[in-house]
């Protein structure tokens, strides 16, 4: 495959990694953070970012241990613990740099940073990466979109939300009964996109 | 062993795990890695019996070994206990059923963050005796697979008119198939009519 047509791979998997197959309205991952942060904008925004650049670094490294690490000593059954090692690593190494160079980032994102450690779609991103056999240059696509879908999901959620303050909702739909419901109608506005783009 | 002191009794711990403290519906969390397989009640029941076996079995390794785990790196050493057991789970069901472990793909993997599991030995395995933490971590899990399982069942029946690749006589000829319902907004609103329910069942504040 020439680099062109890895590039237009790329640029396809990063717009259905957005739209069509959003990591989190069509494999619910990452449904934890997504119910319990998404009640103000600025958090939501905040936390997306956060998950944006730790899922598209992640992503990558991952790519890098598994295929060159990994693949060549016939030890692939050991990605799980090398995954979750790697990202927890990356985590913690990115907080520690932000700490040290940028107060004011950290303050805005740092508190969001250890909770990503268990967002399962980091991890779920990586294994998906290993699954569909993605090549780096797909991945870096792939990483990124499934970051941003991510965080279009949470904002609208979080904006949503917001104006369903006043609003009176049966007793045991309150909070994450409402939410559900909220992200089941979200995720049938973007099943709309199928077709879009192949 | 005997509960004694201020170890919370079976009884209690079945209960809570069951009900009272319903990993989904009380706390809200590990719906991720296995909402998505909800859709098959096949794939739910393999998907649920993995996740209740890790949790069991993690929480026990993580009580045996709460003396000699040094307490800054605790969360490190449950999830490569945790990550453990997936493994061994991952590479039985690619050995024993590779068609079962195409279908659950990635989902196998991702029980290793499912949020159940770790609130389970950071919550009770770390401060508890051995056979307490293995039952509770059993009955969380079952508490857990049965809600799943309600909402495989339901959403299989409506959308296919299936159970478990049974078709149901009156759903064949009288009901068109319903695929929203097999499909991931489905899912949320099985999931959202399941919480509404046990919660009007017994209501309690929380916030969430």
């Amino acid at each position: 495959m020439s680099i062109n047509q890895e590039l237009w791979t790329a640029l396809v998997v990063c717009f259905s990694a957005v739209f069509t197959q959003n990591i989190l309205l069509t494999t619910f991952l990452g449904m934890c953070p997504f119910t319990s942060v998404s009640r103000e904008v600025k958090t939501a925004i905040g936390l997306g970012a956060a998950v944006v650049f730790v899922m598209t670094c992640t992503t990558i490294l991952n790519w890098m241990a598994y295929h060159w690490i990994l693949a060549p000593l016939g030890l692939e059954f050991y990605r799980f613990i090398l995954f979750i090692i790697i990202i927890a690593a990356f985590v913690q190494f990115v907080e520690m740099v932000i700490d040290r160079y940028s107060p004011k980032l950290y303050q805005n994102l740092g508190i969001f940073l250890p909770l990503i450690t268990v967002n399962c779609a980091i991890l779920g991103a990586s294994l998906f990466m290993v699954i569909r056999d993605y090549t780096l240059i797909v991945t870096v696509g792939w990483g990124f979109g499934a970051g941003l879908g991510w965080l279009l999901a949470i904002l609208a959620m979080a904006g949503i939300r917001q104006k369903l303050n006043p609003a009176r909702i049966p007793a045991g739909l309150q909070g994450p009964g409402i939410t559900l419901i909220i992200a089941g109608l979200m995720a049938l506005a973007f099943i709309g996109f199928t077709g879009v783009l192949g | 062993m005997t509960p004694q002191g201020d170890s919370p009794t079976t009884r209690k711990i079945v209960l809570d795990g069951l009900w009272h403290n319903n990993p989904i519906f009380r706390q809200i969390l590990g719906i991720c890695s296995t909402l998505a397989v909800t859709n098959l009640v096949l794939n739910t029941v393999v998907m649920c019996t993995s996740l209740t076996l890790v949790t069991a079995l993690s929480c026990l390794t993580v009580s045996l070994l709460r003396h000699w785990t040094p307490r800054n790196i605790r969360m490190m050493v449950q999830t490569l206990i945790i990550a453990f057991y997936v493994i061994i789970v991952d590479l039985f069901l690619k050995a024993y059923w590779p068609e079962m472990s195409r279908n659950l793909g990635p989902f196998v993997g991702l029980i290793i963050t499912n949020c159940i599991i770790m609130g389970r030995c950071e919550g009770f395995a770390g401060s508890n005796k051995p056979i307490p933490s293995l039952i509770d971590g059993f009955f969380n899990g079952l508490g857990y697979s049965f809600i799943l399982l309600g909402i495989a069942c339901s959403r299989e029946l409506l959308g296919m008119g299936t159970v478990l690749g049974f078709s149901i006589p009156w759903f064949t000829e009288h009901w068109d198939k319903w695929v929203i319902m097999v499909m991931p907004p489905g899912a949320f609103f099985t999931l959202a009519v399941m919480i509404w329910i046990c919660r009007s069942i017994k209501p309690k504040e929380e916030k969430a």
